[in-house]
């Protein structure tokens, strides 16, 4: 028991329920559409809208790029719904500085578009789907981000 | 869906789907950046948690949605997750999991942090969508 709470110093039901909605969002998506919701091809598939170059212009990217915006637009729903009738209705923050926001989204914007997939896409859709590329693919980003998180944390100590 | 427009039960389901999925993000605290680095940096395990929460719903549905219904509700074909394993996907992971690491910000909560009214995560979602437009100038279609 007492590893358990060292494991999960600010409790676990809280990670598991939450897992298991994300999960159903994916499972409703599946069940109703019959489309695969990973998250980050909106990032490609939205530019469509304004860019002509080809590589925008792909059927998978045009096709997909109405639902995609609607299941990012529920995401922020989602989360605001949890905001209104779950937290004390502060706004979150967060003390990591711009300069990482942006060039670290930088590198997952860059790196899930030509990798094909971020944690939602290989993590959850592709592990779900019993992919072993998909499983690959995690493998690669959790040792990379393992490291480079606890390099930053031992070079801002 | 060859249209890319939507019927409105279509777009109700996507929008209903996507709020389960950002509310799940909410309340697992994954769109807060530090329990993200605090998981990375081996503090909390919790996301190990909301993975396997997340796998295994969508690996029931998954199996056995395309048995039980034979098609989606509202029509169409149920479609399948496609990865290959080669030089990009290798490369592209590699280089997620850096950006990961640095910013503790991943696409779905970079999204649905907005919905906290966490406005710094505009600046990873530009970042993302900057990442994303070069890799798309980049490749060669």
């Amino acid at each position: 028991m007492n590893e358990a709470i060292s494991l999960f110093p600010l409790g676990w039901q809280h990670y598991l329920l939450g897992g298991v909605f994300i999960g159903a969002g994916v499972a409703l998506l599946f069940l109703f559409t019959g489309l695969v919701g990973g998250m980050s091809t909106v990032f490609s598939s939205t530019w469509s809208f304004v860019l002509k170059r080809s590589f925008f212009q792909q059927a998978r990217l045009t096709d997909t790029r109405v639902w995609r915006l609607v299941y990012a637009l529920g995401l922020v729903l989602g989360a605001g719904v949890w905001w209104l009738l779950m937290s004390d209705g502060t706004p979150l923050t967060t003390e990591v500085p711009v300069a990482l926001l942006l060039v670290g989204g930088f590198l997952v914007g860059y790196g899930a578009r030509l990798g094909n997939g971020c944690t939602s896409g290989h993590g959850i859709c592709g592990l779900g789907s019993l992919n072993w590329p998909s499983l690959l693919a995690v493998l690669t980003f959790m040792a990379t981000a393992f490291l480079t998180a606890n390099l930053v944390a031992w070079w801002l100590a | 869906m060859s249209a890319s427009s939507l019927t409105p039960g279509k777009f109700l389901a996507v929008l209903a789907a996507g709020a389960l999925f950002g509310f799940g993000l909410a309340l697992s605290t994954m769109v807060q950046p530090e329990v993200v680095l605090s998981f990375l940096r081996f503090e909390d395990f919790g996301l190990m948690l909301v993975m396997g929460g997340a796998v295994l719903v969508t690996l029931l549905a998954y199996k056995l949605a395309p048995r039980v219904l034979g098609r989606p509700l509202l029509g169409g074909y149920f479609h399948q997750h496609v990865s290959h394993w080669n030089r990009d996907t290798l490369t592209g992971a590699a280089l997620f999991g850096v950006g990961w690491g640095l910013c503790g910000v991943c696409p779905g909560p970079a999204i649905a942090g907005l919905g906290t009214g966490n406005w710094s995560l505009l600046w990873a979602l530009a970042g993302i969508a900057l990442g994303a437009l070069a890799q798309g100038l980049r490749a060669k279609v």
